[in-house]
């Protein structure tokens, strides 16, 4: 078996035991990217001989006897919505295309901390604004199992890379279900975490409200051993919770008993692929020879979910991105084009006597705002600032934003009264599978309605994984969704590693190359 | 020309940087007057991926004002983006309070030492706090693209004070600045620097003008830009006098114009229109989902409570009440500083003198350090020294003649009371030499005892003259009381 199809946890191991170094496996991870991602695409930036001095620097340490972490040695990619010292972060946007941060995110501090070698920054969607990484202004990502496919998004690339075996374990955002969807649609586990069990500080916000970090891998465990590495509240983030981190690894092949799982009838509607819900059914049926009681339940406002999403995630964006304004860092449009601009706009008004228009005209700061932020950011960026400018807006505010607000909390205490019955909920990630690429490039609402079965995870606060369980037909991943309380990843893993224990979906590799 | 037909209606707003070591969001200094840019972070910079942090200090500064202002605290407060483009704010949103700040509904009591005004209670509508934006500097003049921008004000704890628009007179609001100025000072949450800029005011004035049906209100008008309680006071009467005229030429009320922003110009001594960026700013305010909010627990404001030093307004009730000072005097020396007056309570408790104590602190030491720009921590002679000298002329043994010579002495010597006796030469006279030197004077001048048995009391004085010539230490005091015993104990 070659070094790159080995899992993490075996990696680690193997390099905790000398059977092999982090250089070694830094290196062949560094030619499989260098062999396969030409295809693929997956990565923005890889720093190879960054990489492998950090899978040097942990081999040194491992021979002087010390301890290197939970991580120890293996290379991790990371999703470039991160913020990584000295390192381009370009959040795949034209804005932050030469922008490298002043500092690491808490989260690659860990990662770094428990001995993670970064092997590069992947791609998504524009400041992960989109759901098949189309977004990116950067470049375009292939689904490695289908290479006219998208991998999904906004972590695309994050998801793309782990199933191309061009990295083992992978850290992406999920904001609507940014990384259940793309790990769906490749084929790998993704799990987002209940908010504020990981650090947002140095992730570039999107929706402050919303967004977590998290782990993609091949495996359950892999996911276990990435999020006991990132986890835990972190004083520069308010909103990190002060709660102690279990040992996800150690327990998470520990199967769970007697568990109740609940399908939303919501989740089975019209627009669920039949393939999907057959794989889906096929995947309780497992957990029912596990001795799982499985029952219907109803999440009835979410059918309000994307409603409510698609108002609060672009209303935090629009101010969230409100400082990208080309005055103090990122991109800026050329000043003297700009000055030369506004001299040819007052003279054509001058001549034509329109003095009133000429009063008008922007200031050299506006204008340059304007231009900075028209040419920085791409449509589907621009489109939810609109958006969320809209819906703070006052004399609109009531009727969006505060009544999102509303429905936010309908969909939490929906989650709330289910799980007094039921230990998670399970069902689809995606209403489907990887769609072509370009299928909805003009049609931004199909791709909003990816959101539908994930985004009640993130309005709610909760904890969701996604676990690769059957392919279509045609051969594309099909993702199994369970739901859990929040702060309750320890047994979401282990109901999640129940199921993988029983089936082989998550070995199963595309080819490449 | 004719007392005026209106009356004057003025609100304040006041910004106060808080005395807080570092900023409100990070952890970055807010020390004054460093480079630019050199007390910088990714998070007040508005660095992607950066997040706030409350700086409990800061919030407990601002509790403690809210208290002192006899505001409601609200058991939950929270946070808000209040959003707009500049480049001195990097975030393009400044973290503020919008509708629920954590404190409002409070007064504080307004007085005119003079009585200019009857004492009243200025409405406090509510305190919050936000944070500071930077500094931008402008060539506009030159029409180049020469703007700088210096980020190490940027997330700076600011408390805005907002008032009821109570205030009746410039001299009320300059009044209300003041005591506000003094608490705050009191309260040691700021240091109420205006010329750095931190405590800074913008007022809103309207005037009511009475017609035969009732009142006329015309259109509110916020000034800025004015940069002492002075020019405050100068722009407000200037303003007031403003819309009279321009009411009467034009008959606006409140509502036919929308609200005009003033600058007041101090050279000029005029207020100028500004251009109103705003025109119906909408700041499209929202919760910050980067913060939590905060709550406060009853615990919370009882030790507040329990720990608020005493201020002002009580201070000067006590000295008025406790060492009997003028409401006038109690008002100075309260105005001093909180230093001044324990200064002035120990000379008064040490010498049980607080006539004579109140006479030395408000003239002499108020004087010296008036005239040297000093503080009393810096004046050389301590309260203990003070009431040393105080004691010696209430019990007689110094003449309050020579006592200027004495305090002069310890201050430029930082001398005690008995080195500057014996410097100076200045002893006790024993009573015995005392009358032995009164008989011979009184032999010596048969007329004046004459003069003074025909009832003419003040002929003593040729005496007390003759007396101290001799010896400088005696008190005249004494000699004339031991003159007229002994004119009284001869045989006539
Ligand atoms: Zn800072």
């Amino acid at each position: 078996m070659s070094i790159t199809q080995l899992s993490a946890l075996e990696l680690r191991d193997h390099i905790a035991d000398g059977k092999l170094t982090s250089e070694a496996a830094t290196q062949a991870y560094l030619d499989r990217i260098e062999a396969c991602d030409r295809e693929i695409k997956s990565y923005i930036e890889v720093d190879a001989d960054d990489a492998l001095q950090q899978a040097r620097e942990v081999d040194q340490r491992l021979a002087a006897g010390d301890s290197v972490g939970c991580l120890g040695g293996v290379p991790i990619a990371i999703k470039d919505l991160l913020c990584t010292r000295g390192q381009v972060t370009t959040c795949a946007s034209r804005m932050l295309q030469e922008y490298r941060p002043p500092y690491n995110a808490t989260v690659v501090e860990k990662v770094k901390a428990a001995g993670g070698v970064l092997l590069g920054k992947t791609n998504m969607d524009e400041f992960a604004m989109g759901g098949s990484t189309e977004n990116s202004s950067i470049q375009l990502t292939r689904n490695p199992w289908d290479l006219s496919r998208v991998p999904g998004g906004s972590s695309g690339g994050a998801a793309a890379c782990v199933a191309g075996g061009m990295a083992p374990l992978s850290i992406g955002t999920d904001t609507g279900g940014s990384i259940r969807q793309p790990a769906a649609f490749c084929g790998v586990v993704g799990l987002k975490p209940t908010y504020g069990r990981v650090s947002r500080y140095g992730l570039v916000a999107f929706a402050s409200s919303l967004d977590q970090i998290g782990p993609l891998a091949w495996s359950v465990p892999d996911a276990a051993l990435l999020l006991e590495a990132i986890a835990g509240h972190d004083p520069q983030d308010s909103t990190s919770a002060p709660k102690p981190v279990p040992q996800y690894s150690e327990t998470v092949d520990q199967p769970l008993k007697g568990i109740r799982l609940g399908y939303p009838r919501e989740h089975f509607e019209a627009g669920l692929n039949p393939e999907v819900a057959e794989k889906v059914q096929a995947a309780m049926d497992v957990y029912r020879s596990l001795g799982a009681s499985i029952t219907e339940i109803s999440l009835p406002h979410s059918k309000y979910a994307i409603a409510a999403y698609y108002i609060i995630a672009p209303s935090e964006a629009s101010s969230n991105l409100a400082r990208y304004d080309g005055a103090h860092y990122g991109y800026r449009t050329d000043e003297q084009q700009l000055l030369r601009e506004l001299k040819e706009e007052r003279k054509t008004l001058e001549a034509a006597g329109k003095y009133d228009a000429v009063d008008d005209l922007d200031s050299p700061l506006i204008r340059m705002y304007r231009k900075s932020r028209a040419e920085g950011f791409g449509s589907e960026v621009k489109r939810r600032i609109m958006i969320g400018t809209y819906a703070l807006s006052s004399g609109y505010y009531d009727a969006y934003y505060l009544k999102a607000l509303k429905v936010r909390r309908l969909i939490r205490s929906d989650f709330d009264r289910v799980f007094e019955n039921v230990d998670f909920v399970i069902g689809p990630v995606t209403p489907d599978v990887a769609f072509p690429i370009g299928a909805m490039t003009d049609d931004p609402l199909s791709l909003y309605l990816q959101d539908l079965y994930t985004a009640g995870a993130n309005l709610a606060g909760i904890t969701s994984i996604s676990v690769p369980c059957g392919a279509t037909a045609s051969g594309l991943p099909v993702g199994l969704q369970l739901q859990a309380p929040a702060f309750e990843e320890e047994r979401l893993l282990r109901a999640a590693n129940m199921f993988q224990a029983e089936t082989d979906w998550h070995t199963r590799r595309p080819t490449l190359g | 020309m004719n007392p005026p037909t209106y009356e004057i209606i003025i609100g304040l707003e006041v910004h106060v940087q808080l005395a807080t070591r570092t900023k409100l969001f990070c952890r970055c200094s807010t020390q004054f007057g460093a480079s630019p840019n050199t007390q910088t972070c990714p998070v007040c910079t508005g660095s992607p991926g950066a997040l706030p942090v409350m700086n409990r200090h800061a919030f407990q500064l601002s509790l403690q004002t809210a208290v002192a202002l006899n505001c409601e605290i609200p058991r939950f407060t929270k946070w808000d983006r209040k959003q707009y483009y500049y480049p001195d704010l990097p975030k393009g949103y400044q973290i503020s309070q919008f509708d629920l700040p954590m404190s409002e509904h409070g007064w504080l009591e307004i007085s005119d030492p003079d009585g200019a005004f009857p004492t009243k209670r200025v409405g406090i509508t509510r305190a919050h706090l936000e944070e500071d934006a930077g500094k931008s500097m402008h060539d506009e003049a030159a029409g180049k693209a020469d703007s700088r921008i210096d980020l190490n004000r940027t997330g700076t704890p600011l408390l805005e004070i907002v008032s009821e628009p109570d205030m009746r007179s410039p001299l009320e609001a300059k009044a209300y600045l003041t005591e506000l100025r003094l608490l705050l000072t009191y309260l040691q949450v700021s240091d109420c620097n205006m010329q750095e800029g931190s405590l800074r005011v913008d007022a809103n004035i309207n005037l009511g003008i009475p017609t035969d049906d009732g009142e006329i209100r015309t259109p509110i008008v916020e000034v800025k830009n004015m940069n002492s309680f002075r020019a405050v006071e100068r722009a407000l009467a200037y303003e007031a006098e403003r819309q009279y005229q321009v009411w009467q030429e034009t008959g606006h009320r409140i509502g036919d114009v929308p609200k005009q922003t003033r600058g007041w110009d101090d050279q000029a001594q005029v207020t100028k229109g500004q251009r109103s960026k705003e025109e119906s700013s909408d700041y499209r305010y929202f919760p910050d989902p980067d913060l939590i909010p905060v709550t406060v627990s009853e615990e919370q404001i009882d030790e507040v409570v329990k720990k608020q030093p005493e201020l002002p307004a009580a201070l000067r009730e006590r000295l008025q009440a406790n060492y009997k000072l003028s409401h006038y005097d109690a008002d100075v020396m309260v105005n001093q500083g909180r230093a001044l007056v324990d200064y002035f309570i120990e000379v008064a408790d040490r010498s049980q003198d607080a006539k004579r104590a109140t006479n030395w602190v408000q003239q002499d030491v108020m004087r010296t350090l008036n005239e040297n720009g000093i503080g009393i921590d810096e004046f050389p002679i301590n309260a203990e020294r003070l009431a040393e000298l105080v004691l010696a002329i209430k019990n007689g043994e110094l003449d309050s003649s020579r006592s200027r010579d004495v305090f002069q002495f310890m201050m430029d010597e930082k001398s005690d009371l008995q080195a500057a006796l014996k410097a100076l030469g200045i002893e006790k006279v024993d009573d015995s030499v005392l009358v032995n030197l009164c008989r011979t004077l009184l032999e010596a001048n048969p007329k004046v005892v004459a003069d003074v048995q025909a009832g003419k009391q003040q002929a003593i004085g040729a005496l007390i003259g003759q007396a101290k010539k001799q010896n400088p230490n005696v008190n005249p005091g004494q000699v004339r009381e031991i003159c007229l015993q002994l004119i009284q104990e001869m045989p006539s």
